[in-house]
């Protein structure tokens, strides 16, 4: 069961819960040093309103400019699949497709976001929660160990085979270089990347 | 981040007229444009640039300033094509490879899909000094405090075109293939439209580090405009650095040549990874001309092009690693197979 099936259905996330049983005390600081309560008190003194389209969903927000189209995405629309690594580009974690390109969500406003179409990893499923291709290639060579770069680097690969740069080991590792793995999986990254890719053709 | 407004420019001229307020440059202005965000939300992030406004250009008409179109008399490429659909463009990789070389090589696919050849140009140093603020001395973010790096770790520091007051390496390799193929850039103001050579659009940091191109605040960028010549088909990037992908260079050389059999008609040199700003090496160019490309001469041109470097403790090695990636690129420029 993925976890946004989870929330849907148990109607309680393990984020919500800790909020309100009063276990996470000290907010951490969101990007750029605006805590968790600034925005909030953005949003309800009126912010900046803005419409992102996640997943074929839109959501209406008012919110700081300061704030980046992946803390909106995770704090503010609650979808935690994009992770936050690095916050400055240089991991590829946070890897989201914008009108169905692949851009970092840490150096992108959500303000600049507004208005455009904006996918997840976790819009990438079917109908009846079926798997991509892709998903289901990273389960099969088992290409991720602790989880953390894997929806950025699924949506890196989606990207990349659109793109039509991942006709060779090489040219997959070359265009997937912008997605670190700490874990060091690449080769069954790789792996999963030559595996979907014909399948996502016939698809 | 420091607060900010944020709006969207309806055309080229709104966004000119927003931006044309007085700053002492372009970097330094309260008004900056948002193209892909790639240098500028990066520094908002770290505090180093402290816009009070952000215009965003990227809403502006595509096919009159993000399109490619390549001619008989020479490419002209708008300043808001993304560096990815300039880097795939076929017509460019068969006709001015070092072009897409110089696009591709660079940076991961996510950053070449989100930033624009008009503010890859503009991109700042990665110098640790000038990227972290906890670092006082950096007379590029705060004019005459002093420069960390002479002393400090400079490993990743300009060898050509520093001063006593600033060796910040410029990182791009876009600039390169633009510098070494004589490229316009055609520039928008508050005075109307110009054009400048692209040559001529950084100034090195001399005295004032803080000032990095000869563009004025509210200059807006609008294409790039590579004149069709010789040496366009015969040219290559070559790129050296720590990792094989997503590192900035080491070293690196645009080369372009015009040969008639081994005898070069024309040579273009252009150096990255080692000076502070884009690097046309006209004199070694000059010592090739009229010559036979052979390891000898091309030593000979690499040799000329370092002449006059100056390294620090940590960056000796960049001279003999630029040198080795000159003849390197020369000698296979020289093989490529021409259509």
């Amino acid at each position: 069961m993925t976890g946004s099936e989870a929330t849907h259905s148990a109607g309680m996330d393990r984020r919500s819960f800790l909020g309100t049983s009063g276990l996470a005390v000290a907010a951490a600081p969101l990007a750029g040093g605006l805590s968790a309560d600034a925005a909030t008190a953005a949003a309800k003194t009126g912010g900046t309103a803005i419409e992102l389209k996640v997943n074929g969903r839109s959501h209406r927000l008012a919110i700081d400019p300061r704030v980046t189209l992946l803390d909106a995405l995770r704090e503010h629309v609650g979808l935690t699949g994009s992770k936050k690594g690095c916050d400055h580009g240089q991991c590829g974690a946070c890897t989201v497709h914008l009108d169905g390109e692949r851009v970092l969500g840490c150096l992108t406003l959500a303000v600049q976001a507004s208005g455009h179409e904006i996918t997840t990893i976790e819009g990438l499923q079917g109908a009846g929660g079926a798997l991509h291709p892709m998903q289901q290639a990273f389960i099969d060579n088992d290409a991720l160990q602790c989880g953390y770069c894997t929806p950025g680097q699924i949506m890196a690969a989606v990207a990349a085979v659109k793109e039509g740069h991942a006709g060779s080991d090489e040219e997959i590792r070359e265009y997937m270089s912008g997605n670190l793995c700490r874990c060091a999986a690449y080769p069954n990254i790789v792996a999963a990347i030559r595996q979907a890719a014909p399948q996502m053709a016939r698809g | 981040m420091r607060p900010f407004e944020y709006s969207r420019a309806g055309d080229a001229l709104d966004a000119v007229r927003a931006a044309s307020v007085a700053a002492p440059s372009p970097t330094e202005s309260p008004v900056q444009y948002l193209g892909g965000g790639t240098t500028l939300v990066d520094l908002m992030k770290l505090d180093v640039m402290r816009p009070t406004r952000l215009v965003d250009i990227t809403g502006l008409d595509r096919k009159r300033y993000g399109a490619v179109e390549v001619g008989d008399k020479g490419v002209r490429i708008g300043a808001l094509a993304r560096m990815s659909e300039v880097a795939d463009n076929a017509e460019l990789r068969r006709d001015y490879p070092v072009v897409t070389d110089a696009l591709w090589l660079a940076a991961s696919q996510q950053l070449r899909v989100m930033a624009r050849v008009g503010g890859n140009v503009l991109q700042r140093t990665r110098c640790s000094y000038f990227r972290d603020t906890k670092f006082t001395s950096c007379n590029k973010r705060e004019p005459g405090s002093g420069c960390a790096a002479l002393e400090g770790q400079n490993r990743g520091h300009a060898i050509l075109g520093g001063s006593g007051d600033c060796i910040a390496m410029y990182p791009g390799d876009w600039a390169q293939a633009l510098i070494a193929l004589d490229a316009n850039v055609e520039v928008l103001g508050s005075g109307g439209a110009r054009s400048i050579r692209f040559a001529d659009l950084h100034r090195p940091p001399g005295s004032t580090p803080q000032i990095e191109t000869v563009l004025k605040p509210g200059d807006l960028i609008t294409a790039f405009v590579i004149p069709a010549s010789p040496v366009a088909k015969r040219s290559l990037y070559r790129k050296v650095r720590d990792r094989e992908s997503y590192a900035f260079a080491s070293a690196s050389a645009a080369v372009a040549l015009d040969l008639d059999g081994d005898t070069v008609r024309d040579a273009r040199i252009a150096l990255g990874g080692v000076a502070t700003v884009p690097w046309r090496a006209r004199e070694a160019e000059a010592s090739l001309k009229g010559k036979r490309l052979d390891q000898a001469s091309a030593t000979a041109a690499a040799k000329i092009a370092f002449a006059g470097a100056a390294p620090r403790e940590h960056n000796r090695y960049k001279l003999p690693l630029g040198q080795a990636t000159v003849v390197r690129a020369l000698l296979e420029a020289q093989r490529m197979e021409i259509a």
